[in-house]
């Protein structure tokens, strides 16, 4: 090994060692930062920088940011004169991914602590078993909504999966030619499409038969399977794509007709990640609220009919309490909130079952 | 149980591209025949044919006769999916059911088909094939695990279980040994020796010692250049091909000099 170099090729490596034969110039490792460092530069710029930034009276969030820069840029100077270029930049790249990460997540642990912490006050047996019939003040709670929800979400679920998967299994394993690209274009739009839109059109329609103004808990699930249509098409789609064309072959080479060969083999190959997809696209529709806010209404109590007159759904219900509270105003409020924190909850908790679904579907491959 | 198949002038096409052309051998029942060549010349299109496997790519399409003991295979009115129950395949990667047991494997052709069978049928057939794929006494205390739990060879006679399970006449082998280590091998060419008994067996290798190892007949095809139609150059016994052929282009490749 001949004596110092370029500084950018002195790392330690697991491979350096093969390295070293057939590079001469490999340096000995150079010097590396201390573990306590990156830390103890963070601390020193909060402290300068983000000091600075509060002393001069720039508020909170100036001053967080410009400690992430101030300690981006002292990293990668530090670095740069310690370890070299390329571990410097290395550190910088790390400090700037750390960044867009918390970025990310300042939203969502912001909007789950304030409906937390605005939600939990009604968060009690009276919200799950009551609903809003002749409630003014305090008191009541959503169970019509909870309820509707559950209902309108099921029904969309009902139209929209068998239609995504049969569209997907066309998609697959049978389109050929212009007409699949055609529908896989159409799919992508309609993914596009603005909730509101799906509502009109699930309001137009109804229109149609039943003549202008009629409101019924079948719409919104209309409504909710045009916006599931396309998440369930293309979550399946992908998940009949991956499974691999030679267990298609085991199956014809065997005797076994096509379509019985998608029933048996390809579908249950596949179950895992289509089950997950569809819970997922579930979650994606039950906390729409325009498109129902439009096609179902808001009643006070329960309506357990989805096909005659409006129904209460908890997004709705939560828009309405906070955009027409009675008086006093304050119930109205912690009800919208705590209807909110259902909801996210119940997101969670398909979130959750979907994973659930894909680990006990998945093909098993211990027993070895 | 096994039967004779004659090809005459047998020309596969994929689309208008004409992949394998004028093919005319005819295989002996209970006998193995190795069919050999350089890549892309066309001999696993022409396994494939057999079955009538090739057809699951879209615009593929055969003109000439292919006959299993005197029935054309691709006369008007025969259904591939009839052909396959009688010309079962093994395929290059091991590909059992991720979905199901080593026993489910097994069943599967009778399963998929909707057959109903009793379960001692079923058990029954299960020994009888696990046995004859030379795989039962080393799964026969495992059968409800998964199939794709195993190594690759023993998941390559699971295979073969799977396709003699539903009794076949013929079995195609598409290069069989390719993803297996040299002791699987010879399992699986022990086997084949095995089961030349009952079937006829027709395998595609790229491997001249196992040609010459494991099958009776062995035909060579070739190509000329890319874009040019694969042909079948020559056929005869096995050992006739690898001592004296009559073909100066067989005699390049079994010596190792191209392909």
């Amino acid at each position: 090994m001949s004596a110092g170099t370029e500084r950018g090729t002195e790392q330690r490596t697991d491979t350096d060692s093969a390295l070293d034969v057939s590079l001469p110039s490999v340096d000995s490792p150079a010097s590396e930062l201390p573990g306590w460092a990156p830390w103890a530069l963070l601390g020193f710029a909060a402290v300068v920088v983000g000091g600075g930034t509060l002393l001069l009276g720039r508020g909170i969030a100036l001053a967080v940011a410009f400690t992430a820069v101030g300690y981006g840029l002292a990293m990668w100077g530090t670095s740069r004169v310690v370890e070299g270029p390329r571990r410097a930049a290395d550190r910088l790249v790390t400090v700037v991914v750390t960044v867009a990460f918390l970025i990310a997540m300042a939203p969502l642990v912001s909007v789950v602590i304030t409906v937390l912490a605005n939600g939990i006050a009604r968060f009690d047996a009276q919200f799950f078993t009551y609903s809003m019939r002749g409630v003014v003040g305090e008191g009541g709670g959503a169970y019509h909504a909870i309820i509707g929800t559950v209902i309108i979400t099921a029904l969309a679920g009902i139209m929209a999966i068998p239609v995504g998967l049969m569209t997907a299994v066309y998609l697959v394993e049978y389109g050929r030619g212009r007409l699949p690209r055609a529908i896989t274009f159409f799919v992508d739009v309609m993914t596009g499409i603005p909730s509101i839109v799906a509502g009109l059109f699930a309001f137009a329609l109804f229109a149609l038969f039943a003549g202008p103004g009629i409101r019924m808990g079948l719409m919104g699930s209309v409504a909710l399977s045009v916006l599931m249509i396309p998440v369930v098409v293309r979550s399946t789609e992908e998940m009949l794509k991956i499974v691999p064309n030679e267990l298609r072959e085991a199956s014809y080479a065997l005797g076994v007709p096509k379509w019985r060969t998608i029933t048996k083999v390809v579908i249950p190959t596949a179950i895992a990640g289509i089950a997950s997809g569809i819970t997922l696209a579930i979650a994606r529709v039950i906390g729409e609220t325009a498109p129902l806010l439009i096609a179902v209404g808001i009643t006070t109590g329960v309506n357990l009919n989805p096909f005659d007159s409006r129904m209460a759904t908890l997004p709705v219900f939560s828009y309405y309490s906070y955009v027409a509270p009675g008086v006093p105003r304050e119930p109205f409020i912690d009800r919208a909130w705590t209807a909110a924190l259902v909801l996210i909850i119940l997101v969670m908790v398909l979130n959750l079952v979907a994973r659930l679904i894909a680990r006990l579907f998945a093909p098993k491959t211990a027993g070895r | 149980m096994s039967k004779n198949i004659d090809v005459e002038d047998l020309n596969i096409y994929y689309g208008s591209f004409l992949a394998v052309e004028g093919v005319t051998m005819s295989i002996r029942a209970q006998s193995v025949t190795a069919l050999i060549g350089p890549s892309g010349c066309g001999k696993s299109t022409f396994l494939r044919s057999i079955n009538r496997m090739h057809e699951v790519i879209p615009g593929a399409w055969v003109e000439g006769r292919l006959a299993l003991d005197g029935r054309d295979l691709y006369g008007p009115g025969v259904d591939p999916v009839n052909v396959r129950r009688q010309v079962g395949m093994v395929f290059q990667r091991p590909n059992p059911f991720p979905t199901m047991s080593i026993y489910d494997n097994v069943v599967a052709g009778m399963r998929l088909n909707n057959k109903k069978a009793k379960k001692e049928v079923l058990d029954e057939l299960v020994e009888r094939s696990l046995r004859g794929a030379n795989l039962w006494n080393e799964v026969k205390d495992r059968l409800e695990k998964p199939g794709s739990g195993l190594s690759g060879g023993q998941q390559q006679r699971l295979c073969i279980a799977r396709a003699i399970a539903v009794s076949p006449e013929v079995l195609l082998m598409d290069e069989p040994c390719s993803a297996l280590d040299p002791i699987s091998t010879l399992a699986i060419e022990d086997l084949i020796n095995e089961l030349k008994q009952d079937y006829t067996i027709v395998i595609v290798t790229h491997n001249m010692q196992q040609a010459a190892r494991v099958s009776d007949y062995t035909g060579f095809f070739n190509i000329e250049g890319t874009g040019k139609p694969g042909k079948l150059v020559e056929m005869d016994d096995t050992r006739t091909i690898f001592s004296k052929p009559t073909q100066k282009a067989t005699e390049d490749y079994v010596s190792g000099r191209f392909g």
